[in-house]
């Protein structure tokens, strides 16, 4: 059973923080989930409550070694670190498997290259830690607003009447399919 | 709406508001019986679905614990969620991508058509092929299928447009967009098709078919339905009597109480897992082993169909995420042939995932740089997925774990399945076909992703014409007891290569016509 929560002392202070600069023409910019410092327009800030600065960035190169997409931007791995950190408050068991996990990375994990990572990971892949820093990973990377926009995904559609005029078969690289084999486009 | 009493035994109860639930209300109640439904989930509207793919997951499934095991991929790969159907007025039909097709007379045959093959419990289904076509043709009229009684199909989407192309280079003819209950026109008061793509996701157009606002409603409208939402049934009562008819439904309401309800008929719709589960825990002195299972069949037999994806890796871009789900098929393979290597057939359906469920659900295991690669080329993915015939084995079984329990302290239900090498050749025969296929057209990869957590569950109150070989007769009766029956996927008696919406629905019309009469004679 989880400890009585200690959500309360934990969102007394900040710990950690990470941040980042707002690349300029991202859609970074218009959105909402990424605390923009105030006063420092084209900068980003993710607290962190359970993990330290230098934990989470610990995380941040994990994350980026289980889902390396080179030109996706550091705050939609903000997100995936922020959620993990979210957790790790509400459950002291995760907060430990997450604090012991990161520290078996050893110091230096987030400046090693991407080979050294990816051999240090693989030794843990079976590890509850690794699970859990790759199931996170994958449940909210591609779940943010970063990745719609960098992987092209145009998401919910209903607002906009759907992809009958909006593309959804405008391809022309193939032959068009016989109607009978189709159907009429809906009047 | 309706609201029955507690003692009144005049009704009949129905638990599960799904494609054979849902039906069988509206079907009932418009011949003037009283039916009390059970849903355990909530009642959401087109208005109230979510968009955002892990909310609306949330908000549709059925998430309260399962345990599973076997060698089937399922059990490494979703270890927390063997199965994926909902829990909502409405049921799977609200999550459903509308595939419609018939079985076919042999697949109806499935014992004497495939012989005896070893390691397997065929058996041939109850009803003949002809008396399914007549409900098979009411449902599809009902239902608004496609390519049927004139409705046009759905216009060709980009993802179809490559499944079109590939399956012509291999020289497959039956290949078009699918009989689907989405609506290709406006019909029965819904609208068209707008080609969202989230038919996963409740269609807000409600432009596919589901029960939630076509049946229930007019069920509702016709005065004898009393809908009772976050309702949880836990037990069947029986009288003890030298019949052993049941008497009464306990369940829990949305409170979290109680409630006994009196009743005439029960029958039973909660999908195949979870009514095999209710019948285990009706056990009692008259029926030790679980209600209705004289013959030990209760939760045996269980099928849910050789699925998974397969995607093609293309260098243009497909867009494949904008348009109807599951708007494609290729029926060439739906054909019993052994000289492929197994007995029994599939289908190809066209597929598509949005952008945060691809990573969990359709790709294999993995991580770095080879799994990133694949959702780089997210733009430029085509998608197919299998649908075919499992063989349904004694020990491919759902029983209880008694050392896991829900909310209300009741043993959970646990999924057993290893895998029959008929299976296993199907699904290796129809993902090499799929493969080919995007190879000759330039596919620069294809990707074999893993088998989903089952959504098609089927067998586990199957139908025979033996009582010691299943659980209900032909009309979905329980063998054991008059007033029980099951009115789900349960009840198919082989799964055959045919999602099975469609042959549920039919089965429950047909169902629904029987306990009327029986009702009428006095015999229930």
């Amino acid at each position: 059973m989880n400890q009585p929560l200690p959500r309360r002392d934990f969102l007394k202070t900040t710990t950690g923080l990470l941040t980042g600069i707002v690349v300029a023409g991202s859609p970074l910019a218009s959105i909402a989930k990424v605390r923009i410092a105030p006063g420092r327009r084209r900068t980003w800030a993710v607290p962190m409550s359970a993990l330290t600065t230098a934990e989470a960035a610990t995380l941040m190169a994990m994350a980026r070694t289980i889902a390396p997409h080179d030109k996706l931007d550091d705050a939609a791995y903000a997100l995936v670190i922020k959620a993990v950190d979210e957790g790790a408050v509400e459950d002291e068991r995760v907060r430990k498997t997450i604090k012991e996990g990161i520290a078996g990375l050893g110091a230096g994990f987030a400046v090693r290259p991407e080979s050294d990572r990816v051999a240090t990971l693989k030794k843990i892949e079976s590890s509850e830690f690794f699970q859990t820093m790759r199931l996170k990973t994958l449940q909210v990377l591609y779940s943010t607003p970063m990745a719609y926009a960098y992987f092209g995904y145009e998401g919910e559609a209903f607002s906009k009447g759907g992809y009958l005029e909006r593309g959804f078969n405008d391809l022309h690289w193939l032959p068009e399919v016989p109607v009978e084999d189709g159907g009429p486009l809906p009047v | 709406m309706a609201t029955f009493a507690f003692k009144d035994d005049s009704v009949v109860v129905i638990i599960g508001s799904g494609a054979g639930g849902g039906t069988l209300a509206h079907e009932l109640t418009r011949r003037g019986i009283k039916v009390v439904l059970l849903e355990a989930g909530s009642r959401q509207s087109p208005d109230s679905f979510s968009q955002v793919p892990g909310e609306a997951f949330t908000q549709l499934t059925w998430l309260d614990a399962r345990t599973q095991s076997g060698d089937w991929g399922v059990a490494r790969d979703f270890p927390t969620l063997p199965v994926w159907h909902c829990k909502t007025v409405g049921g799977t039909t609200v999550h459903w991508t509308a595939s419609c097709p018939r079985l076919q007379p042999w697949e109806l045959r499935a014992r004497s058509t495939y012989g005896a093959v070893a390691g397997t419990s065929l058996i041939d289904w109850p009803i003949t092929p002809e008396e399914l076509d007549r409900y098979y043709a009411i449902a599809e009229r009902r239902m608004g299928v496609t390519r049927r009684n004139n409705i046009p199909g759905l216009p060709a989407s980009n993802n179809f447009k490559v499944m079109y192309a590939a399956a012509k280079k291999l020289g497959y003819k039956q290949v078009h967009t699918g009989h689907l209950a989405i609506n290709s026109q406006s019909f029965d008061g819904r609208g068209f098709c707008i080609q969202q793509g989230f038919c996963v996701q409740g269609c807000k157009m409600a432009a596919k078919w589901s029960t939630l606002y076509t049946e229930i409603p007019d069920a509702e409208a016709t005065g004898n339905l009393d809908l009772r939402i976050e309702s949880t049934a836990t037990r069947i009562e029986n009288d003890h009597g030298p019949n052993g008819r049941v008497n009464a439904v306990i369940y829990r309401d949305n409170n979290g109480h109680e409630q006994r309800q009196a009743a005439r008929v029960v029958c039973v719709a909660g999908n195949a897992i979870e009514t095999t589960r209710l019948l285990l825990l009706s056990e009692s002195s008259k029926f030790p082993h679980g209600l209705a299972n004289s013959s030990g069949q209760v939760g045996r037999n269980y099928c849910h169909q050789i699925t998974g994806f397969v995607w093609g890796i293309f260098d243009k871009p497909i867009y494949f995420w904008r348009g109807a789900t599951i708007a494609g098929v290729i029926e060439d393979e739906a054909i019993n042939d052994p000289r492929r290597g197994f007995v029994g057939g599939y289908r190809m359906e066209l597929v598509a995932l949005d952008l945060p469920t691809l990573p969990l659900v359709g790709l294999p295991y993995g991580w770095g740089r080879d799994f990133a690669s694949i959702l780089e080329n997210y733009r430029n993915l085509a998608g197919m997925f299998i649908n075919g015939e499992d063989l349904p084995r004694s020990d491919n079984r759902i029983t209880l774990n008694a050392n896991v329990k829900d909310a209300y302290g009741l043993p959970v239900a646990h999924i057993h399945v290893d895998e029959h090498p008929n299976d296993r050749a199907l699904r290796k025969h129809a993902q090499g076909q799929m493969s080919r296929m995007y190879e000759a057209i330039g596919a620069k990869r294809v990707v074999v992703g893993p088998t989903p957590p089952a959504s098609h569950n089927t067998g586990a109150a199957r139908m025979s014409a033996d009582p010691r070989d299943g659980v209900t007769n032909g009309w979905g009766r329980t063998h054991d007891i008059a007033n029980l029956f099951i009115s789900d996927g349960s009840v198919l008696t082989t799964p055959g290569s045919a999602n099975p919406t469609l042959t549920i629905v039919a089965l429950a019309l047909r169902q629904a016509e029987y306990i009327g009469e029986q009702m009428k004679a006095g015999h229930v």
